[in-house]
């Protein structure tokens, strides 16, 4: 099977420090990846180096939006090139514009599938009518999908803690990605609100996108993932779905600590 | 009811601002009798002024607290002009433009002239500052930039008003894009000090290449802007470029309004509000950047040329440090990414110390006064700008 996206052996110095070391991944077409291991292995770093915020110091990224298609590299492409082709992030700690109104920030995640320039938007011709029409509804369905439609007018920063972390989603939706790159889509959410994510995440999936994700709630990994990479200390230790990496003795290994017979 | 640690603070402002406006207000030096004399009943006035102010603002904002807490799950109610009484309200508006140059002297007009320049200065920036969140304080230099091109554009080559107008336009939008370039990965107080930097540079540029600028003695007899030729009086032509002004501030208006809301002003203000973000949602970080400048240059420089125009002589000293500062302070008082606050805030700040002349020495006093009282009670400025709101039908029909 050809993946969307191949990572060959992939590292990343921070000057001495060696965050990724040849971190090998792939994921396929229509699958949730989920990328796990302890604080500080490297997860957010492999997906900065994915979307071009850190250029990798050695290895290949390789990427194309559908299978028919020849694969690019992406190493040392910008941020913004990256998401043009197909690849699509959330952060972390959320980063929504906080002082745009809901539909807002997901009308930006369509300006780069859309073109209109600065004459454009003055002399509001036909096509760049049509155009923000377009992009208004556009944004509208996907804020439908993701079941924001209430708080259109909203500014970002106002949303319930939940509601953030599903409107970041929604924004690189409308990027339309082939693949979506989720850092901890659930940190710091109830449990109603995980199970929400883990339909919303389903349904993405189940629209044609791959998905990639870092989580720290194992339940909703080992519930979703089609396959797994655990990473320690800048190290793929393990690979595999659900049940072999819940018996892999590495994976117990760097979250419980050594086994010590006295 | 004022607490005793409300009085207390208060007796202390009281008691420095006697300190600050001690030399100001109480001392008198009369040169030509070598008398000082001091006015005491100044330093009680002043005191107590304060004394009660200071009461009055404690009282002020206790009770905005005491709203804001009450008002906390509620939206503030918008301020929303009847749909009734906008067009009345309008003409009547346009009908005052038009006949203020027929009822008022020439002085006012060309008061009301500069006024106009610096709305479309605060506009321009207005782009640059309030939208796409660079702090740019070397704005002066593409107005300089636009003066400059007209001027000698037109010394030796005699080209006209008309014909310079765009080139001043292009001119002040490469210069923009000379600024961008360096300055691209720059955010923030690094971004005000090299642009500051750069104002001084071209200032500086002007004031000292006599064989290509004239250095400080400037540059006299620049022509008034022509209308088909014809000759003008003085006061006909003031009057002209009154209208010509008002004309330029409509189409600002319109075309910064309608950026604004399209594709590329949100990507400005998606950039203002956060760059990585922004980036990972495929804007091209590099472009938008300079887009905002050098449309932030193009008014400027436009701006310089009618300047130009209007004084008929520029020298380097019209485009210093505080010019660029005047022009934030503009858009910062006025609310950023606000186009009616910018406009009401450049009226404010260029009619105020004019003005205000009549106080002889405290304009500048009351000015500040008037800027810091802004910045106490309406910090986030006259007219905060607020997002459009976008309305939707059940069967999906989208208006705004």
């Amino acid at each position: 099977m050809a993946g969307l996206l191949e990572v060959k052996q992939l590292s990343m110095d921070f000057g001495g420090l060696r965050a990724l070391d040849r971190i090998d991944l792939q994921v396929n077409k229509a699958e949730i990846v989920a990328l796990i291991g302890p604080n500080g292995a490297g997860k957010s770093t492999f997906f900065n180096c994915l979307t071009g915020i850190y250029v990798p110091s050695s290895g290949d990224i390789y990427f194309s939006r559908s299978l028919n298609r020849e694969k690019e590299r992406l190493n040392g492409l910008k941020p913004d090139k990256i998401t043009r082709k197909g690849l699509a992030r959330t952060f972390q700690n959320i980063r929504l514009f906080s002082q745009m109104t809901v539909l807002e920030n997901v009308m930006i995640g369509r300006h780069c599938r859309t073109k209109t320039g600065i004459a454009g938007a003055v002399l509001q011709g036909r096509s760049s009518r049509l155009e923000e029409k377009q992009i208004v509804d556009d944004s509208y369905d996907i804020l439908i999908k993701v079941g924001l439609e209430n708080m259109v007018n909203d500014l970002a920063e106002n949303l319930p803690y939940g509601a953030q972390r599903r409107l970041e989603i929604a924004r690189a939706l409308a990027t339309e990605p082939a693949l979506l790159l989720l850092d901890e889509p659930a940190a710091g959410m109830n449990p109603r609100e995980t199970t929400e994510l883990n339909e919303l995440i389903t349904m993405i999936r189940d629209q044609g996108a791959a998905i990639l994700l870092i989580e720290h709630d194992m339940k909703l990994v080992m519930n979703l993932s089609d396959r797994i990479y655990v990473m320690d200390y800048g190290k793929k230790i393990a690979e595999g779905n659900a049940a072999e990496i819940r018996h892999n003795k590495l994976v117990i290994r760097a979250y419980l600590g050594e086994e010590f017979d006295a | 009811m004022p607490g005793f640690s409300e009085i207390k603070k208060a007796f202390l402002v009281s008691l420095w601002f006697i300190f600050l406006t001690f030399p100001l207000m109480v001392i008198r030096i009369n040169p030509y009798e070598n008398l000082v004399s001091y006015r005491w009943a100044n330093l009680f006035l002043v005191g107590g002024a304060t004394f009660f102010l200071s009461l009055l603002s404690d009282f002020y904002q206790l009770k905005k607290k005491e709203t804001a807490l009450n008002n906390i799950a509620r939206p503030r109610p918008k301020f929303h002009l009847h749909s009734r009484f906008k067009r009345p309200l309008a003409a009547l508006g346009g009908l005052l433009i038009i006949l203020f140059p027929f009822f008022f002297s020439s002085y006012q007009v060309n008061i009301m002239t500069t006024a106009l320049i610096y709305v479309v200065l605060g506009l321009g920036l207005n782009i640059v500052v309030g939208l796409a969140g660079l702090l740019d304080l070397g704005y002066v230099a593409f107005y300089a930039v636009g003066a400059y091109s007209y001027a000698l554009l037109n010394y030796h080559f005699g080209l006209g008003f008309w014909t310079v107008l765009p080139v001043g336009a292009g001119l002040g939008a490469l210069f923009g894009i000379l600024l961008g370039f360096p300055v691209l990965r720059l955010r923030g107080d690094y971004l005000a000090i090299v642009t500051l930097g750069f104002g001084e540079i071209i200032r500086l540029i002007l004031e000292n290449w006599n064989e290509f600028s004239f250095g400080p003695g400037g540059i006299a007899d620049i022509p008034r802007p022509s209308f088909f030729g014809l000759q003008m009086s003085l006061t006909v032509s003031t009057i002209y470029v009154y209208f010509l002004m008002i004309a330029f501030t409509f189409f600002t208006v319109f075309v910064v309004n309608r950026l604004q809301n399209s594709r590329i002003g949100r990507a400005w203000v998606a950039l203002r509000e956060d760059e990585i973000a922004c980036q990972a949602m495929g804007i091209d970080k590099t472009r938008t950047k300079l887009t905002a400048f050098a449309l932030g240059a193009t008014w400027a420089g436009m701006m310089g040329v009618m300047f130009a125009a209007k004084t008929t002589f520029i020298n380097p000293a019209s485009f210093t440090f505080l010019e660029s500062a005047i022009i934030l302070s503009i858009v910062v008082l006025g609310g950023m990414g606000s186009i009616a606050g910018v406009i009401i805030a450049a009226l404010i700040l260029i009619l105020l110390p004019e003005y205000f002349r009549a106080f002889a020495d405290y304009r500048m006093l009351l000015f500040g006064a008037t800027m810091v009282l802004m910045m106490i009670f309406r910090p986030q400025g006259i007219f905060p700008g607020h997002r459009q709101i976008y309305r939707f039908s059940p069967e999906r029909g989208v208006e705004k």
